[in-house]
């Protein structure tokens, strides 16, 4: 099994014990003439950031280099929004990131900044990330202060004015277009595509977003080479990734690790291992709230990457591992996943405004096991009805859970109802 | 030419248009709540979602476009279940009250969960959702328990009717519709009603009044303003129950204003049922249609015929005012003037009082002057489409006069109006703008009409049109002249102004007073009534019991225009037929009657047997009335008015109240209801 | 009641450097942070004057603010008390006892998610972010982490005696590094 050899980690900051502020974190390697990679001209940029294989690290996963790529090449205003409103249960590296790596952000978003020609650039940071905002915004103006951002950013010759812009407390808004309606004063409801933000985003003017973890590998990836990050990791899975292990482990903690790590060695090496043993485990949400639970059985062997996942009916999404252990109600735990998603839909579409709630009405109703055995069915049904259905993917990730609970769990929901709302004897 | 195969059959489009429209032109109809052809795409209600082949997800019709080659599946089993879903998830929290809803019987829901629903919910679960109802004012009713959410109102109110009042707050299942309690400061909310596809939105006026399946509906003509809308009367025992817009492109859209929509309870009030003649004592008293009409014929042949005079007011009709014209003639009297408020037009020149750009064009324009004109209170339905052209086609507007909120941005010149004579000398932004203008248009109001320099001003705004080429070889007419009274046109078309030595209207007035008038017809004429010289023997006809009644020696009782099939030629110079949708109260007749009555005991040669004899006469006498609903360019020629030099002068709103213009509207308890909480309110907003 | 609400002049000067950080013909773009300076000044919570001061200010329609102010959860519609406790309770805490937690805090301040009495009011809130860190408790702006049960009772104590609680990690981790001495 290959872990992350610690040359090759690119968050060494990832927990704080170093400074957070621009003197430490050019003593560990940021900002090393960050001017030199701009020379290098924004074609190369896309094509490096394009060969190194990295994909968004959102969530969807989609090729960063790709997405640079769409921006037309014209003489209009571009953006540069860094999506960190972080909000997806179980996931909480880029709240790391920032408090403890803010010069990553910075740099990285003054890089893909030029690459896209933005002269400005916002990051939507979620609002209850105070502390972390306020963090982020000192970065900023010591950026500012040293002429790393401004005109002539980093004496690249390229200038670059970058913005902090808080959220309010809604998960929507990490949503791209939702995040960019709420960047323009409005609720956060996502927008029809086409068009897409790459034509007309933030204002109706060309727009990357890119999440904060993307960005802040930018800058290593630049400069080390795309062929090292593309060396690390799986094979369309590249490089390192900050995985999030949360619930019933010994030692729940943030850690960048290669992609393609198996499951039980990323929580056994990093994460202390599962509360009990691992024969305690009843099952793994492999990549935050909105992918499929899976089994003990799928969890023994599966590895983490986009396509592994995928083949197990479930995602990498934002690589944030929620742990469970056989004490655990599982239907509770994905029925408060479905009050979450009932919570925080925006109320646009009909199937997500009017599924959300009866998905967690009805799947409360089986847990306390005043249901019917058709009511199952009755509850797949439903989660078909809204994926698929909505502009957003708010109703897909609010139908998955659900799915994966009845891919795996289907015995626990049937004896929840023939036993009138009792768990399965363990 | 887009090929595109839509359930198995191709079919080519000659421009990219939605799905959902181009499915509707062959015949295919897709299910919506959201979607509206008027209406900005929102693609929320996700009820119009179809199979395009190559697409992993099922698509929204109304939010995508047709391209060449593309394979639509509507019929699926797959779609089917789509549909079903959607429907399901929106009877969830729609309460199953439709018996008490007036929505009932013309409701999309109501209709799409028969054809596209399932039989029964699945949905077992507490109904989560009972909404406060919203305070909208008092011209439509909330039960918003009953909201599907599609935001129809919301994008209206903003896009349309330019006016954010509405909006949705909250969020997910707790997102509801709201004007934060306040009346919708809009001549035109009423519309929402229409737009509401539920019924969470309705017509106070009308709530529990009826089910519409009882109603008897006419297709006929609004008077409410000049444009001549296209509406339905919707009746039930001889009572108007409420009045809705019908579509007409060309005119009026799908919409219709607040006064047109809501000003019909106006028809039950003050209504002369029965004709009266003054006795001895002074005293209105009720009499037999023999007395009043022989009553009338011995004060006609007792007056010398040069001192007999005629006015014809804001809401009479092409018929009554061609045979008032005749009876006139047939006297020999020359006094006769359907110019009641003054306002200069020049009946001899056809083109120099009408809207020559057409409604349906003007917003095509890409430069607009207005000229003493407040389209919002004007003209509420035209003013949507001057929005449009301002905020979508990229319309430059410029105002000479009042100010007022058009909802749109316009660049105010000045209240002078001088500074026409700057424009056509070529002086200022305006003058500038209409040089390089495409199509460039002047809205010439009746404010500026009114004014002691009526003709100068006139002939000034031809003298610019020709200087801007505002008629253009191409067709384009940019001269416009906007009324603000039903028939006017059709006044001005008849000829309805005084003969050779006849006095105008605002002569009469005096004329009374020295005994040059001993005798005068108000023909719904009310205004100036008070004015006449006690001396002045007056006969009345019409039908509200107002100050020209009041005034009159002879009452005899007409129709409202919901009473008789008539003809009126709006603004743009359209004649239209009316129809009758209710009987007049008592024994009230049709104007035309009363005249025809009156043609014949005067002995006059030519005897109206019925309405087919005046329209006859009537396109015989102008060829406009010929056809119904045509708009024809008429003839362009630029000598109107009186050429001479503009004096500085300001210019007057002629509307004060949009709710009351007229004695239907100034008798109907709704429109004094939105008078007191949308109009004052508005008055004292402005002085914030 | 009426609550008239006029921006401190502090906050108009910080209103500025917001406005200047949007395009000038996008102020509407300021909303949110507008509520959030609004919100602080005026006890934790928008009142409707205070939403028709930022929409004059920012020239949007006061519907358009009163959206924006009612789609946001961290814009408080309604007063609070002066100390506003939110215990997440989405799954990752959940799992990690916040339960527990709620409880704690029902018995100790007498009051049901929702309410307010003594100036504190208690929230039931949708993820925080921080799961690795687990349970979380949101006091005011500050998260307290890796929270269990006892402690946050006494902490409650000191909350209810107004005196200042430590915020942070409730067992000594910085971020969201591995526990030492659990694990490898």
């Amino acid at each position: 099994m290959t872990f992350l050899n610690e040359q090759d980690r690119i968050f060494k900051n990832l927990y704080g014990f170093l400074g957070w502020n621009l003197n430490a974190a050019e003593q560990r390697g940021d900002w090393d003439k960050t001017a030199d990679l701009i020379a290098k001209g924004a074609d190369w940029m896309i094509n490096e950031i394009k060969a190194s294989g990295l994909r968004g690290r959102g969530g969807a996963g989609f090729s960063t280099g790709m997405k640079w790529s769409f921006i037309p090449k014209d003489n209009q205003q571009h953006y540069l929004v860094v999506n960190a409103d972080e909000g997806e249960p179980g996931t909480c590296k880029d709240r790391d990131i920032i408090r403890n790596e803010p010069h990553k952000i910075i740099e990285g978003a003054l890089l893909a900044a030029s690459a896209i020609g933005a002269s400005v650039g916002y990051i939507y940071i979620r609002g209850e990330f105070k502390r972390e905002a306020d963090i982020l915004e000192t970065a900023i103006k010591e950026a500012y202060d040293k002429k790393l951002l401004g005109k002539n950013a980093a004496g690249s010759g390229f200038d670059f004015d970058l913005y902090v812009h808080r959220g309010a407390g809604a998960y929507i808004c990490g949503e791209e277009t939702a995040l960019l309606e709420s960047l323009e004063g409005k609720k956060g409801q996502p927008r029809l595509k086409p068009p897409f933000p790459a034509i007309k985003g933030l204002y109706g003017k060309p727009t990357v977003i890119n999440n904060i973890e993307t960005i802040a590998v930018v800058p290593t990836i630049l400069r080390r080479g795309a062929s090292w990050f593309a060396g690390l990791g799986a094979a369309k899975s590249c490089g390192t990734k900050v995985f999030c292990i949360s619930g019933h482990v010994n030692a729940p903690c943030n850690v960048e690790e290669v992609m393609g790590i198996s499951l039980k060695d990323l929580i056994e090496k990093h994460a202390g291992g599962v509360r009990g043993g691992w024969d305690n485990l009843l099952a793994v949400i492999p990549g935050g709230s909105s992918v499929p639970v899976l089994p003990k059985t799928i969890c023994d062997t599966v590895v983490m990457d986009f396509d592994s996942l995928a083949a197990v009916k479930s995602g990498l999404g934002t690589a944030a591992v929620i742990v469970m252990d056989e004490s655990t109600d599982i239907v509770e735990a994905i029925a408060r996943l479905s009050k979450f998603y009932m919570h925080e839909s925006c109320g646009q579409c009909s199937p997500c405004r009017e599924g959300t709630g009866w998905l967690w009405r009805l799947l409360t109703r089986i847990q306390r096991g005043d249901a019917d055995l058709k009511d199952i069915d009755l509850l797949e049904d439903i989660t078909h009805q809204i994926e698929g259905h909505t502009i957003c993917a708010l109703g897909d990730a609010a139908a998955w859970p659900v799915q994966g609970l009845i891919r795996h769990f289907k015995h626990e929901l049937i004896a929840r109802i023939e036993q009138g709302g009792r768990r399965l004897c363990l | 030419m887009i090929k595109v195969t839509i359930d198995h059959k191709q079919h080519t489009f000659p421009k990219v248009i939605s799905i959902i429209e181009a499915c509707q032109q062959v015949g295919i109809q897709i299910p919506h709540f959201c979607y509206h052809p008027k209406l900005d795409i929102a693609g929320n209600c996700r009820m119009c979602l179809v199979d395009v082949e190559g697409s992993r997800k099922p698509i929204p019709s109304c939010a995508n476009m047709i391209q060449d080659g593309m394979v639509i599946h509507t019929m699926t089993d797959h779609v089917k279940k789509d549909r079903e879903g959607v429907m399901e998830f929106l009877l969830i929290n729609h309460p199953l009250d439709c018996p008490i809803c007036d929505q009932a019987g013309e409701c999309d829901l109501q209709d799409q969960a028969l054809h596209y629903g399932r039989d029964r919910s699945r949905y077992n679960e507490e109904k989560r959702r009972s909404v406060t109802d919203k305070h909208m004012g008092p011209l439509i009713s909330t039960t918003m328990t009953r909201c599907i959410h599609c935001t129809r109102c919301v994008r209206f109110a903003e896009d349309i009717a330019g006016v954010t009042d509405i909006g949705a707050v909250g969020r997910g299942e707790h997102m509801e519709i709201t004007t934060l309690e306040k009346a919708i400061q809009s001549e035109i909310s009423g519309n929402v009603i229409d737009l509401c596809p539920v019924g969470a939105l309705n017509s106070k006026p009308y709530q529990f009044q009826g089910r519409p399946w009882e109603l008897t509906h006419t297709d006929t003509i609004d008077v409410m303003d000049a444009l001549g809308s296209h509406i339905r009367v919707d009746s039930r025992g001889g009572q108007v129950f409420r009045i809705k817009p019908r579509e007409m492109e060309d005119i009026n859209e799908i919409w219709l204003s607040d006064k047109s929509r809501f000003a019909y309870d106006g028809l039950l009030s003050q209504r002369l049922d029965k004709p009266y003649v003054r006795d001895d004592k002074g005293m209105l008293q009720p009499a037999s249609w023999d007395e009043a009409f022989a009553k009338v014929v011995q004060q006609l042949t007792a007056t010398p015929n040069h001192k007999i005079a005629a006015l014809a007011g804001d809401l009479v009709d092409c018929e009554s005012m061609l045979l008032m014209k005749r009876l006139m003639h047939h006297i020999g009297s020359q006094h006769l003037d359907c110019r009641v408020d003054g306002a200069y037009a020049d009946a001899q020149n056809p083109a120099s009082f009408v809207f020559n750009t057409s409604l349906s064009d003007i917003d095509t324009a890409d430069v607009c002057v207005l000229v003493g004109t407040n389209p919002r209170w004007e003209a509420p339905v035209l003013n949507i489409r001057l929005r449009r052209g301002v905020v979508s086609n990229g319309m430059q507007m410029f105002r000479i006069g009042f100010e007022h909120d058009l909802t749109y941005p316009v660049t105010d010149l000045g209240n002078d109006v001088l500074l026409l004579a700057d424009i056509l000398a070529g002086k200022g932004k305006a003058a500038k703008a209409l040089k390089a203008a495409q199509r460039p248009a002047l809205i010439i109001g009746q404010s500026a009409l009114q004014s002691a320099q009526g003709t100068v001003i006139l002939n000034t705004c031809a003298q610019i049109a020709e200087k801007y080429n505002l008629v253009r070889d191409d067709g384009w007419n940019g001269f416009n002249v906007l009324h603000t009274s039903a028939n006017r046109v059709g006044g001005l078309d008849l000829e309805f102004v005084p003969g050779e030595n006849g006095l105008c209207a605002s002569d009469m007035i005096p004329a009374t007073h020295d005994g040059r008038i001993s005798l005068m017809f108000l023909l719904g004429m009310d205004d100036i009534a008070q004015k006449i010289s006690k001396n002045t023997f007056v006969v009345y006809i019409g039908h509200h019991g107002d100050k020209g009644a009041s005034r009159a020696d002879v009452i005899l009782p007409g129709c409202a225009y919901t009473e008789k099939s008539a003809i009126y030629v709006n603004t743009e110079g359209r004649s239209q037929y009316a129809h009758k949708a209710v009987n007049p109260p008592g024994d009230a007749r049709e104007d035309w009657q009363i005249i025809a009555e009156l043609l014949s005991r005067m002995g006059h040669q030519k005897q109206y047997a019925s309405i087919h004899d005046v329209r006859k006469d009537l396109q015989k006498e102008n060829s406009e009335f010929s056809e119904n609903c045509s708009f024809s360019k008429r003839h362009w020629d630029p000598n109107m008015g009186i050429k001479g030099t503009l004096l500085t002068e300001e210019l007057h709103p002629i509307i004060t109240n949009f709710y009351m213009t007229n004695v239907i509207s100034k008798y109907s308890k709704i429109m004094a209801q939105c008078t007191q909480e949308i109009a004052q309110k508005n008055t004292k907003g402005d002085t914030q | 009641m009426s609550h008239s609400f006029k921006f401190s002049a502090e906050n108009h000067k910080k209103i500025k450097q917001i406005l200047a950080k949007y395009p000038k013909d996008h102020p509407q773009s300021a909303v949110m942070p507008l509520l959030d300076l609004a919100q602080a000044q005026n006890d934790g919570w928008l009142s409707r004057e205070a939403i028709a001061a930022i929409a004059e200010l920012l020239q949007m329609p006061v519907i358009r603010v009163q959206e924006v102010a009612s789609f946001y959860t961290m814009y408080r519609l309604q007063p609070v008390g002066k100390t506003v406790i939110q215990v997440c309770t989405t799954t990752p805490c959940w799992l990690r006892g916040s339960d527990d937690l709620m409880k704690v805090c029902k018995t100790k301040l007498g009051i049901q998610p929702g309410e307010t009495k003594n100036d504190i009011s208690l929230f039931e809130v949708q993820c925080l972010g921080a799961c690795v860190n687990a349970p979380i408790v949101q006091i005011n702006d500050a998260y307290i982490e890796d929270v269990n049960p006892e402690a946050f009772g006494r902490m409650l104590d000191d909350v209810i005696a107004g005196k200042p609680v430590k915020t942070g990690s409730m067992i000594g981790r910085v971020s969201s590094e591995p526990m030492k001495g659990s694990g490898s």
